[in-house]
C-alpha cells in the first residue's frame, strides 16, 4: 500500500478492529499528504502545534466530495449560499471564534463541576438498574445493556428532560448516532430517518425550551434558555436548539465508546480488572489510560485557512487536515512503550478528549460515568470473559467502537 | 579550622538565583553552593504580589517558591553583597563577612525606583511594590481604607495595582506621562484598551501629566500631589510604580560592565569586564542581565520577566559547568504575562522600536484580540488580550522573522489595518558605552 493511501485504509471497515499498525506507518511521516488532497497528522508534537494554530478552522470545512445535485454548475451557484446559511446554523463544534467562544463559555458555565458531581447518585442508580436487569443471564452485551442507554439518561437529566420523555430520547439517539459518522454511507431510507429524527427532536426541544423559559428549573437547558443579566437572550433560539442537540449527539456515542472500550481493554487485561475490583480508587487512572490507548474519538477533520508549515511539511491553503488523535496517543516520541496498556504511567497527556479550543466540554461527565460504570461492572459481573475477540465494530473510523461487546458471565452479584 | 571550599556562589536569592542553583545541581554539580540574598526571606514568587496579595486572596508570606528538595545549599539571607573583588575571588557582604567563590552567578535582579526624597519621597503613605515586604505593607495600608489612592505610573505594576484596588472598591487615580497606560511596553494603540478598562472600572485616569512633588500633613503623611499641569490631587496613599533599576550598585569598582541598566553579558551569559572580555568565572541571569539578542539586531537587552529569569538562569548554570569550548549562546524570545481588569495579557517578542502594529484576530473593542508589531516589514512581537491560545503560532512567526503582518489567514480575522504603535520617545539617553543602544523591556 502506498503511503498516500494509508488513510483510505484507516477508513476501510476491514481495519477497524486494529488500526494501530496503520497509524504507526502514518507516523513515519507525521504530516502525510493523502491522495484525496487531505493531510493526516499523526504525531503528538504536530497535533499539539496545530491545535493552537489560528489558521485551522472547524467552521469552514471542506465541501462534500460528492456534488449535491450532480450538476457541477448548479452546485457552484447553490452551494455558497447554502454553506453560508448553514455556517451560522452549526453547533459550536463546527464554529470558529468568536462565535464558538461565546457559545462555549455559556455551555461551560452550565456544565459546572458541581452540577456534574451532583449527577453521581443518579448515574450510580441507573448503572445498578441496568446491571440488575441482566440478572438471569449468562451472557450480556455491554453495548446494548449498559453503554448505550446510560449516557442518554444522564444527558436527559443534565439538560432537564422530564424522565417520562426519556424513552423518546433513547430512540432519537439511536437514529442520530449514524448521522454523526462522517464516513457513513447512508441509503435514502436511512437519510430520511435521520432527517426525521432531527425534525422530531428539534420540535420537542422547542417546546421544552418554551417550558423552561416559563418555569426555569435547576438544569442546563433552563440556565441557557433564561435571559442573561442584561435581560437579553444569551443564545439565539437556533443556537440553543443546536447546542441541546449537540450535547445529546456528541455526548452519546463518545461515552458509549469510552465505557465499551474500557471494559474491552480490561477484559483483555484481566489482572487490571481484578485490581479495580479490589481497589475502586484505580478507576480514574484506568480511564485516563483507556482515553490514551483506545480513545472514543480517533480523529477530527479541520481545514487549513492558509498554508501552514508544520513538522517539515507545508499544508496548503484549503486542504482538509485530519488530526489523528489516536495515533498521537501512541506516539513513541511522546510516550514510553506506547502500545502497552499501563494505567500506572505517570506521563499521560493524551488527546482522548481532543485538545485546544474544542476540547471536550463533557470530559468531567464522561469520566464520572465511565468510572461509576467500570467500578460496578468489576464488582458485579461474576467471572466475566469476552465471547468474541475482537468484537464486531461499528463502521465509523472516527467514532470508533464495538457494535456489540458480548461478555460471558457466571452471574450477577 | 579548615577553610570551607569556595565552590559556586549565587548572588541573589529570588527566582533566577534559585532556579540557577537548582539547574547546577540537576546538571550534576555536587560541590559547595551558596546563595546570597538581600532579603531575609527564602525565594518567593513576585507575580502574585501585585495581584492576589494586594487583593487579600493570598498572604504575602504564602508566595514562597518550591525548592528542589536536595539542593544542599548554604543560605546567606538578609545580608546583601556589597562589593566584589575579582582578583581575590571574594565577595563582601553587608554584615562585613567575606565569601570566597570559584565561580559566580549574578542574579541580584532589580529594585523599585523610589520616589525622590527631595520631592516628598520621605513621606509616610508612599509605597513601592517590588518585594514581599512591600506588598505586605501596602496590603495593610489598603485594609485601613485609604480615602484616595494615587498610582504614579501606568506600567504593568501600576495597572495591575489599579485593577486590584478597584476590585477592592477603593477610589483610585492613575497618573501617567503618556496618553495611555502601558505605552512604553505596548504602545498607546494597544495601551488605549487598558485606558478604557481603567475608566470603565471607575478609576480616574490622568494621562499626559506627571507628579512634580508630594506634600505632607503635619504628621509627615502624604496629603496631596502637585502635578506638572499645576493641578493638585488629594491623596493619602501613593503607589510609586516608576519601574525598576538593576541591582548593580554592589559591583561598583569591580571592573565589570555594569550600571543601573544592568550587567552586560555576552551571548553565553558571561559577564563582560571593563575591556569587554567575558569573565570565564562570572555569569549573570534574570532581571539584572543584559545581553545581545540576535533577533533584535544584537541590541543589549535586559528582560525583566519571569520566564527569562527561569530560562536564563538554567542556561547560565549549564554554561558555568561546560568547558570554554562549549559555551552555548542563550536563545530567548522575551515574553511576559499580566492579568488586569479581568483580562489575561500575554506578550512575545520585543515591541519597542516597532514602526507598525495590526490587530490580526478579534478586535480592540471586544477586548479580545491578538495584535502583531512590525519593524521594517518584519514581525517583531505579538500581544494577546484573552487570546493566549494562539500566541505560540505568532511566537513562531516572530522567531522566524516572518513578514509583517504574519499569518494572513486566521479565524476571527478582522479587516487588517496597519496603525502606528504609539511608543513614547526613549526615557533615558542611551549610555555612551559600551553599546549604541540599550533597551529594557
Amino acid at each position: 500500500m502506498s503511503d498516500d493511501a494509508l488513510f483510505a485504509a484507516v477508513m476501510d471497515p476491514a481495519n477497524r478492529a486494529d488500526p494501530y499498525p496503520l497509524y504507526a506507518r502514518l507516523r513515519r511521516r507525521p504530516v502525510s499528504p493523502q491522495r484525496d488532497g487531505s493531510y493526516v497528522v499523526s504525531s503528538h508534537a504536530a497535533i499539539r502545534s496545530l491545535l493552537f494554530d489560528p489558521r485551522l478552522s472547524s467552521e469552514d470545512l471542506p465541501p462534500p466530495r460528492r456534488p449535491r445535485t450532480g450538476n457541477p454548475l448548479k452546485d457552484l451557484i447553490l452551494n455558497p449560499i447554502k454553506n453560508r446559511i448553514s455556517a451560522t446554523h452549526r453547533p459550536l463544534i463546527f464554529r470558529d471564534p468568536p462565535d464558538h467562544d461565546r457559545l462555549r463559555s455559556l455551555v461551560m458555565r452550565e456544565f459546572s463541576i458541581a452540577r456534574v458531581q451532583a449527577l453521581r447518585p443518579r448515574i450510580a442508580q441507573e448503572v445498578d438498574g441496568l446491571i440488575d436487569a441482566c440478572r438471569a443471564r449468562r451472557e450480556v452485551c455491554l453495548v446494548s445493556d449498559l453503554s448505550y442507554p446510560l449516557p442518554v439518561t444522564v444527558i436527559c437529566e443534565l439538560l432537564g428532560v422530564p424522565r417520562e420523555d426519556e424513552p423518546r430520547f433513547q430512540a432519537w439517539a439511536t437514529q442520530l448516532a449514524t448521522a454523526v459518522e462522517p464516513d457513513a454511507r447512508h441509503d435514502d431510507a436511512t437519510r430520511r430517518q435521520i432527517v426525521g429524527a432531527f425534525d422530531d427532536i428539534a420540535a420537542y426541544m422547542r417546546d421544552l425550551i418554551r417550558e423552561k423559559r416559563r418555569r426555569p428549573a435547576d438544569d442546563m437547558l433552563s440556565g441557557l434558555a433564561v435571559p442573561g443579566p442584561d435581560g437579553r437572550k444569551q443564545m439565539s433560539d437556533f443556537d440553543l436548539l443546536s447546542t441541546a442537540v449537540l450535547l445529546l449527539v456528541a455526548g452519546h456515542e463518545t461515552t458509549v465508546n469510552l465505557i465499551t472500550n474500557a471494559m474491552l481493554t480490561l477484559l483483555r487485561h484481566p489482572e487490571e480488572l481484578e485490581r479495580l475490583k479490589a481497589d475502586p480508587e484505580r478507576a480514574p487512572r484506568l480511564i485516563e489510560e483507556v482515553l490514551r490507548y483506545e480513545p472514543p474519538v480517533h480523529f477530527r477533520t479541520r481545514k487549513a485557512l492558509g498554508a501552514i508549515a508544520v513538522a517539515g511539511e507545508m499544508i496548503p491553503k484549503g486542504a482538509p487536515v485530519v488530526l489523528l488523535f489516536a495515533a498521537a496517543n501512541r506516539d513513541p516520541d511522546r510516550f514510553a512503550a506506547p502500545d502497552r496498556f499501563d494505567p500506572d504511567r505517570a506521563d499521560i497527556e493524551h488527546f482522548g478528549f481532543g485538545g485546544g479550543l474544542h476540547y471536550c466540554v463533557g470530559a468531567p461527565l464522561a469520566r464520572i460515568e465511565a468510572e461509576i460504570a467500570l467500578v460496578a461492572l468489576s464488582r458485579r459481573l461474576v467471572a466475566p470473559r469476552l465471547v468474541d475477540d475482537p468484537p464486531p465494530y461499528r463502521p465509523g473510523a472516527s467514532l470508533r467502537g464495538p457494535e456489540q461487546l458480548r461478555i460471558g458471565i457466571d452471574g450477577i452479584v | 579550622m579548615t577553610p570551607v571550599p569556595a565552590g559556586i556562589v549565587v548572588v541573589g536569592a529570588s527566582l533566577a538565583g534559585l532556579r540557577g542553583a537548582e539547574a547546577l545541581r540537576r546538571a550534576g554539580y555536587d560541590g559547595p553552593l551558596t546563595l546570597v540574598g538581600a532579603e531575609p526571606h527564602r525565594p518567593y514568587d513576585r507575580p502574585p504580589l501585585s495581584k492576589h496579595v494586594l487583593a487579600g486572596e493570598l498572604a504575602a508570606d504564602a508566595t514562597r517558591l518550591p525548592e528542589l528538595a536536595d539542593l544542599g545549599a548554604r543560605w546567606r539571607l538578609g545580608s546583601p553583597a556589597v562589593a566584589l573583588d575579582r582578583a581575590a575571588r571574594t565577595l563582601r557582604l553587608a554584615d562585613g563577612s567575606a565569601l570566597a567563590y570559584e565561580a559566580l552567578l549574578i542574579a541580584t535582579g532589580a529594585e523599585a525606583r523610589p520616589w525622590p526624597a527631595e520631592t516628598g519621597g520621605g513621606l509616610a503613605g508612599i509605597f513601592t511594590l517590588r518585594g514581599r515586604d512591600d506588598a505586605a505593607a501596602l496590603r495593610d495600608a489598603l485594609v485601613a481604607g485609604p480615602r484616595q489612592v494615587l498610582i504614579v505610573g501606568g506600567g504593568l505594576i501600576g495597572c495591575e495595582a489599579a485593577s486590584c484596588l478597584r476590585d477592592l472598591g477603593l477610589p483610585v487615580t492613575l497618573v501617567d506621562p503618556n496618553s495611555a497606560p502601558l505605552a512604553r511596553g505596548l504602545g498607546t494603540f494597544v495601551g488605549g484598551v487598558i485606558a478604557e478598562c481603567l475608566r470603565a472600572s471607575g478609576a480616574t485616569f490622568r494621562p499626559g501629566t506627571t507628579v512634580r512633588a508630594f506634600e505632607g500633613d503635619a504628621a509627615g503623611h502624604v496629603a496631596r500631589a502637585r502635578l506638572a499641569d499645576g493641578s493638585t490631587i488629594e491623596t493619602n496613599l501613593v503607589i510609586a510604580a516608576l519601574g525598576a533599576t538593576r541591582a548593580t550598585g554592589w559591583l561598583r569598582g569591580a571592573g565589570l560592565r555594569a550600571d543601573a541598566g544592568g550587567v552586560t553579558c555576552d551571548a553565553a551569559c558571561r559577564v563582560l569586564d571593563a575591556e569587554g572580555a567575558p569573565c570565564p568565572d562570572i555569569y549573570a541571569a534574570g532581571d539584572v542581565a543584559r545581553w545581545p539578542i540576535p533577533l533584535y539586531d544584537n541590541r543589549l537587552i535586559a528582560v525583566e520577566h519571569w520566564g527569562n529569569a527561569v530560562e536564563q538562569a538554567a542556561h547560565a548554570a549549564r554554561n558555568m559547568l561546560a568547558g570554554p569550548g562549549d559555551q552555548r549562546p542563550y536563545a530567548h524570545l522575551p515574553a511576559f504575562w499580566s492579568s488586569q481588569f479581568g483580562i489575561n495579557i500575554k506578550l512575545v517578542g520585543l515591541p519597542e522600536g516597532a514602526d507598525s502594529v495590526a490587530v490580526v484576530q478579534g478586535s480592540r473593542a471586544s477586548r479580545r484580540f491578538l495584535a502583531v508589531y512590525g519593524r521594517g516589514g518584519r514581525s517583531v512581537a505579538a500581544v494577546s488580550f484573552d487570546q493566549a491560545r494562539w500566541l505560540p503560532a505568532y511566537a513562531e512567526a516572530v522567531t522566524a522573522g516572518d513578514p509583517f503582518p504574519p499569518i494572513t489567514d486566521a479565524t476571527d480575522r478582522p479587516r487588517v489595518e496597519i496603525a502606528a504603535p504609539g511608543f513614547p520617545p526613549p526615557r533615558r539617553p542611551a549610555p555612551t558605552r559600551p553599546p549604541a543602544e540599550t533597551v529594557h523591556v
